[in-house]
């Protein structure tokens, strides 16, 4: 047990890092290059500073809450995202715990946030994923495109937090739950370059290119390069 | 049957064959041929590999199927919220799937994705605004409508639309005979009350040259002469090319793609050989979308712009207002309610919007002028976009689509609507005919000219003034 605990979080966890950071770089690398000012449309090259502008200000906007006239249509869905998204991008990447681990393999960490804070943050994401999921079966416009794959997804984010959150608890049986919460935390990092969830990184290539397009092309130089999203 | 006589995967390209397509009325037989048509998986499929890259894959991949799309589309919301009109929904399964099956589609597949790319999408472009991922559909709709123009499953009207730009080099059939002869005319029959009224064909190094709509000289060649007025009455030093003086393109609403390149070269061309300082071109949407925002890059352009500083007419007309080359008469500014239909392709689309509020500015009264709930670029399509309103089978669809237009007039309460583009002019002209709210709708060229200030030597000399 000890032997496949210190397995999970040494060599593992290094494999797992190196697939989710690698991976996600290809992937940007990837929508980069496979850009095509031809059949986008888009002459990036020539108009860079203004792209630049217009993606860098899409990509801002769609991250503060509430900070686009997207968001605010749609009050009820903003909440349960940034709910999910705080926690799932904060606590990974600032939990005491992980930094424990991060320091003993790569003889760094990141700051760490209170532990009460990451609590919180985590029991909002699991709170974020079941109001999504849940709007998924109740919304007939969003049942309609949903798929197997979107629970799949939504699973694969919550499943860690949960477990997480179990462990953390320090019930009877804390070893299985750390256990399950270092595999499926490991198994997202590993399956999010392969799977819908590199968004992680897409998101903001995809942003960006819209952003640059309104700048560039779309009337960015008679309304200047920020479009009002 | 694999090709039809009306009905394939070949553009038109001669007149006659443009007109044996048009006798065909309705297109009975060619939708009929429609229904034998084979799909050609393999070159559907090798299209797709060549021209769907990084972005649009990247869309169809990363889309959260989250809804967030589903009420920024008016047709959804106008359709009841149909499901079947979200637009993740929509591309998913059109576009989507033809990639997902690597092009193995069948007739039924392709006649049901047409009705999808131009009975339910008008490439407005609103929802990408919606989309926490800036998936845009009106983009991704327009090239589904080139996959499916390339295996021959098109509107009637488009493919004759597109085939007429590939023989006249314009939307309808109006040669350049015609056309130089409809601006003599106009120049003639105005030239009693304008004195001096001349439309300069072909005259090199002008400052503006003038581009427009060829159902302007085909049907309503009163605004050929509304705008040689305004131009007089400016003193502009302007001309219109002899050829490449049609801006608009139905091969863009068809997917049309060469033809599309066909059309703008044309422009460009007039641009080249004439040497105006700037285009300018008329109150048209997708004119102004096809050869001023997409032309350059049909046309090859490395830095996305046309050969010449080219802009759109309310473009024109704010900064003539503004300089005072044509002033308003104070006593005939709009006294009424009055609002202001913004054209997708220009305001969404190119940033527009102040200049058509800035001209409202000089030419009404200030208080009388509401503007719609959401507006600039947040404005709704007229509910014609994209070809729709001129789709004979699509039509029943296309009026219920203006139902959001005109809940939105009404809500305004004017009477009298302002719409600066051709295709949101006739959609709101249908809504009028179809709904009867009671309302007036204009372009800004007669408007202008019903409330400007006639300088002394531009009037007519009275004869006893001699
Ligand atoms: S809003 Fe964007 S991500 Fe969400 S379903 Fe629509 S297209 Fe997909
Ligand atoms: S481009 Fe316009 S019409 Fe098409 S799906 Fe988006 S909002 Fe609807």
């Amino acid at each position: 047990m000890a032997s496949f605990y210190a397995f999970l979080t040494g060599p593992a966890f290094v494999i797992s890092l190196l697939v989710f950071f690698v991976g996600l770089s290809v992937r940007l690398v990837r929508y980069f290059l496979g850009l095509d000012w031809r059949l986008e449309r888009v002459a990036y090259r020539p108009n860079m500073e203004q792209g630049m502008k217009g993606g860098l200000w899409s990509i801002y906007k769609w991250l503060l809450p509430f900070g686009t006239a997207g968001w605010r249509a749609q009050p009820f869905f903003t909440i349960c995202f940034f709910m999910l998204h705080f926690g799932a991008v904060l606590v990974p990447l600032f939990l005491i715990g992980h930094n424990v681990v991060l320091e003993e393999n790569f003889g760094f960490s990141l700051p760490s946030l209170p532990q009460g804070l990451a609590d919180l943050l985590a029991v909002l994401t699991v709170i974020g994923v079941f109001f999504i999921a849940a709007r998924r079966i109740a919304l007939p416009e969003v049942r309609i495109i949903t798929t197997g794959y979107d629970y799949f997804i939504l699973a694969l984010v919550a499943l860690p937090f949960i477990t997480g959150l179990i462990a953390r608890m320090h019930w009877a049986g804390y070893d299985f739950w750390m256990i399950c919460h270092i595999i499926t935390g490991e198994l997202m990092l590993i399956l999010a370059p392969f799977t819908k969830l590199s968004h992680i990184a897409l998101y903001f290539a995809s942003r960006w290119q819209i952003g640059a397009d309104f700048a560039i092309k779309r009337g960015g130089h008679s309304r200047g390069a920020c479009f009002p999203w | 049957m694999p090709e039809g006589q009306f009905c394939n995967k070949k553009p038109v390209e001669t007149e006659e064959e443009l007109k044996a397509l048009l006798g065909d009325k309705g297109g009975k037989q060619y939708y009929e041929e429609m229904l034998q048509l084979d799909v050609d998986s393999d070159k559907l499929w090798e299209t797709v590999q060549k021209t769907c890259k990084s972005r649009t894959r990247t869309w169809l991949e990363i889309c959260a199927h989250c809804g967030m799309c589903a009420d920024s589309c008016f047709l959804y919301r106008v359709n009841e919220a149909d499901p079947e009109q979200v637009p993740a929904f929509k591309i998913q399964s059109t576009l989507g799937e033809i990639i997902k099956r690597k092009g193995k589609v069948d007739n039924a597949f392709m006649r049901r994705a047409m009705e999808f790319a131009w009975a339910r999408c008008t490439c407005c472009n609103r929802c990408s605004q919606f989309c926490p991922h800036g998936i845009d559909m009106g983009v991704m709709f327009s090239y589904l409508r080139g996959l499916l123009y390339s295996q021959g499953f098109v509107p009637w009207e488009l493919k004759i639309g597109s085939g007429m730009h590939r023989v006249y080099q314009a939307q309808m059939d109006v040669t350049s005979e015609d056309w130089v002869e409809t601006c003599e005319w106009m120049a003639e029959e105005n030239g009693e009350e304008w004195p001096g009224l001349e439309i300069p064909v072909d005259k090199e190094d002008a400052d503006i040259m003038y581009t427009l709509n060829a159902r302007e000289p085909k049907h309503y060649p009163e605004d050929v002469a509304e705008a040689a007025i305004l131009f007089h009455l400016a003193g502009e030093n302007w001309t219109v090319p002899s050829k490449g003086w049609e801006q608009t393109s139905l091969a863009m609403f068809a997917g049309d793609w060469g033809a599309c390149k066909i059309a703008v070269d044309a422009v460009y061309d007039a641009a080249e050989r004439l040497r105006p300082k700037r285009i300018i071109g008329t109150e048209c949407g997708h004119a102004h979308r096809a050869s001023v925002i997409e032309g350059p890059y049909w046309a090859g352009r490395p830095d996305g712009r046309p050969p010449a500083e080219y802009i759109h007419y309310v473009q024109w007309l704010a900064e003539a207002l503004r300089e005072g080359k044509i002033k308003i008469d104070p006593a005939k500014r709009i006294k009424e309610k009055v609002t202001l239909q913004d054209a997708c392709n220009y305001v969404r689309n190119h940033g527009l919007a102040k200049y058509t509020r800035e001209i409202i500015s000089y030419i009404v009264e200030p208080g009388y002028f509401v503007e719609m709930a959401t507006n600039r670029e947040y404005n709704y399509c007229c509910g014609g976009g994209g070809g729709f309103n001129g789709i004979g089978m699509f039509r029943k669809q296309r009026n219920v689509a203006l139902r959001t237009k005109r809940d939105q007039i009404l809500a305004t309460g004017a009477k009298l609507v302002i719409a600066p583009c051709h295709n949101c002019w006739d959609a709101i002209r249908d809504l009028e005919e179809e709904y009867e709210i009671g309302i007036r709708w204009t372009f800004l060229k007669p408007l202008i000219l019903s409330m400007a200030i006639v300088p002394d030597h531009l009037k007519p000399q009275e004869e006893d003034e001699e």
